[in-house]
């Protein structure tokens, strides 16, 4: 996992609420065996106007013009600004993924959907709760402004815009220090491999068999 | 202070080390690998640069996904192929004890080639990104199903991060009788506590009707505690135990195996060891089951008719009656005797093995399958299974009778494969879920004991094996 200390980037907005999984990657993308690639998938049905099968070449695919994805302007963006309820619907980590792999760091929206919000702290994404009045307002200054970009601290835990306003957001320790140092459940359990090797040796001289 | 469970052994025996919150992190021996499960995991591992941490923990083959005639044409379903090759790449990739790919003389489900090549040993935590990985409780090991995020984890860490269960003890006493199998057995138990009685809870199964059980019983019974709603089911060793596993292939051998067997002695709950739920039933009230619904809680002795909804006080489970009746097409205070079939699955990580064969091909000797029944599949657990059947002759019986004999494989169990029913068909089943669409879009599921199934492919309805 990629560590996240301090981040300035360029935001795209979704306004809309209750942004399902099925929406941000589409069942049929779930056949896959990958972890990786769906970056080209993410919002497929909203991004494009065909239907999008796992492995398709998104290079030529006629897209939907208006859909913020496509709008030059937000090309490049890392800070999805989001309304309520965003990620409701199944466990998939398809969807995490699918927007770590596009290039998000971080989203603000108001609310969250409980399993996806665990999920994306496991893939490098930040979740950031913001108050509705501030989400408004990082709305309405992002629509006014092209290039409009955040700064995202998490040491500090602000988030701060160009017009000089800033906000505090909320974050559990543990979870701050996982992603700060890029480590993900699997890297904080190897931070004690000496007492897992410890463990083994031991087993292994009462148990050989079970090394066998 | 009371003595330990079986549970409490083999928890205090794999701790690497415990949080403030009572968090274990927990160290895994042996890690079960299949197709459909795996992929994510070993690609986490790839894009994170990082290696198994034991590579000789994993056991792995193609099961789920894998068809169970017609080799010779290889996989034909893209997406399945795809699946099982990208296992072989992984494996090759990354490395396993043992692995046996499609097609391999020793290929089977997880759950029974496992055990069968002493891959599954007393004392063990075994894991698997599959929920029937109970079955290993048999052996006095600690099994249980894991996702595919976990099973990065413990590719990667050789451990888990896990708070302890509560404990349950079913006790089984008596003497069964004849024609009453392991399978009624596990049954019986998830019509008692229910399909959500075991939540929360590692079981543990004893009493003398278990410990008459052979080893393939035992796995039946331990298979089903996740349909009972707990994670893990365990059974403590013994002889029984120890003489199934002498002479397997990854078994201990030599010095190592009389210190591994007194080891194994040791592997029961103490006397005076304490449980948070106690549960017994008789061994002698236990009588063929067969499921009725769409859960495998919806099951009655063969001799009951199907339940009436207005019965039911309890108005949501009146409504899952109802909706379970719709769906499987059975109209309340039927017999249960009186429900013909259409197809016969003899197979699954349930009953696939050897003992499991001999039950069913007893009753199908020297008979045929009913004139209403269209398929009767036998589909051994494992290459292993099906050699020794067919060195036993019971591939013979089977397709005299008109069974088809098939590949290993999981199969119908959950129709990944080609094998499947249609809507509206109705399969007397020895698996494991009767959940709706498990072994089909619309098919209707009636879960029972091998010999049970048998009965019911030559007669063509339900039949109490007792009086056939
Ligand atoms: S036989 Fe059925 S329950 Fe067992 S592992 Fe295969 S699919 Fe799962």
């Amino acid at each position: 996992m990629k560590p996240f200390t301090r981040l300035s980037g360029l935001v795209c907005p979704i306004d809309r609420s209750n942004v399902d999984t099925d929406a941000i990657i589409p069942k049929q993308f779930l056949k896959s065996i990958a972890r990786s690639g769906y970056g080209p998938y993410l919002f497929d049905e909203w991004r494009y106007t065909d239907h999008g099968e796992p492995g398709m070449d998104c290079t030529h695919r006629p897209k939907k013009p208006d859909f913020v994805l496509n709008q030059p302007r937000y090309q490049g963006a890392q800070i999805l600004l989001a309304r309520e309820n965003f990620g409701c619907g199944s466990s998939r980590e398809h969807a995490p993924w699918a927007i770590e792999n596009y290039g998000f760091r971080v989203i603000i929206a108001p609310s969250f959907a409980d399993i996806f919000f665990a999920n994306t702290y496991k893939n490098g994404v930040l979740p950031i709760v913001a108050a509705s009045d501030v989400v408004d307002r990082l709305f309405q200054e992002c629509a006014a402004s092209e290039g409009y970009s955040l700064d995202v601290d998490l040491a500090a835990q602000t988030v701060t815009s160009p017009s000089g306003f800033s906000f505090k957001f909320d974050i559990t320790p543990q979870r701050k220090h996982c992603l700060a140092n890029g480590l993900d459940e699997i890297g904080l359990t190897l931070v004690h491999a000496d007492e897992i090797r410890a463990f083994e040796a031991r087993s292994k001289s009462a148990q050989p068999w079970f090394f066998a | 202070m009371a003595g330990k469970t079986l549970y409490d052994k083999l928890w205090d025996s794999h701790v690497v080390r415990q949080e403030d919150d009572g968090t274990c992190l927990l160290y895994i021996d042996r890690h079960l690998v299949h197709e459909v499960t795996s992929p994510q995991a070993f690609e986490g591992l790839r894009l994170t640069g990082r290696k198994p941490w034991r590579k000789d923990s994993i056991v792995a083959v193609a099961d789920h996904n894998t068809p169970t005639n017609h080799w010779d044409r290889g996989i034909e379903d893209p997406v399945a192929k795809c699946q099982v090759d990208t296992l072989d790449s992984n494996i090759k990739e990354f490395g396993a004890l043992v692995y046996f790919p499609f097609k391999h003389a020793n290929q089977g489900i997880i759950h029974v080639i496992a055990p069968e090549n002493g891959a599954t040993l007393p004392g063990m935590t075994v894991v698997c990104g599959d929920s029937h990985t109970a079955t290993h409780g048999a052996f006095a090991a600690l099994a249980h199903g894991i996702g595919t995020s976990e099973v990065e984890h413990v590719l990667a860490t050789q451990t888990l991060i896990q708070k302890k269960s509560k404990t349950m003890l079913i006790t089984v006493d008596g003497q069964l009788a004849p024609c009453v199998s392991a399978k009624d057995v596990a049954l019986a138990i998830i019509g008692k506590i229910g399909t959500a009685g075991g939540t929360g809870y590692c079981i543990e199964f004893a009493g003398s009707a278990i410990r008459d059980l052979s080893m393939e019983g035992r796995m039946t019974v331990c298979n089903l505690t996740i349909e009972a709603g707990a994670r893990a089911g365990i059974i403590a060793a013994d002889d029984t135990t120890v003489a199934y596993l002498k002479g397997r292939l990854h078994a201990p051998k030599g010095a190592d195996w009389e210190r591994a067997v007194a080891h194994w002695q040791t592997l029961h709950s103490d006397a005076d060891a304490v449980f948070d739920t106690v549960v017994a039933l008789r061994a002698e009230d236990i009588e063929p089951q067969v499921t009725w619904g769409t859960s495998p809680e919806q099951v009655l002795a063969v001799g009951g008719k199907v339940p009436n909804p207005a019965d039911e006080s309890d108005p949501a489970k009146r409504a899952s009656i109802v909706r379970a009746l719709q769906y499987m097409g059975l109209s309340a205070g039927t017999p249960l005797t009186e429900i013909a079939i259409d197809k016969v699955f003899i197979g699954s990580c349930t009953n696939s093995r050897i003992e499991d064969l001999r039950a069913a091909a007893a009753v199908a000797k020297g008979k045929k399958i009913a004139a209403n029944v269209k398929l009767a599949l036998v589909v051994p657990g494992s290459g292993m299974v099906k050699r020794q059947a067919e060195a036993e002759g019971l591939d013979k019986i089977f397709t005299e009778a008109g069974f088809e004999w098939r590949e290993p494989g999981c199969s119908m169990c959950l129709a990944m494969n080609a094998d499947r029913l249609t809507a509206g068909e109705r399969c007397a089943s020895t698996s494991n879920r009767n959940f709706e669409g498990r072994q089909g879009p619309g098919g209707r599921t009636h879960l029972v004991s091998p010999a049970m199934a048998a009965a019911a492919a030559v007669a063509g309805h339900f039949v109490d094996i007792r009086h056939a």
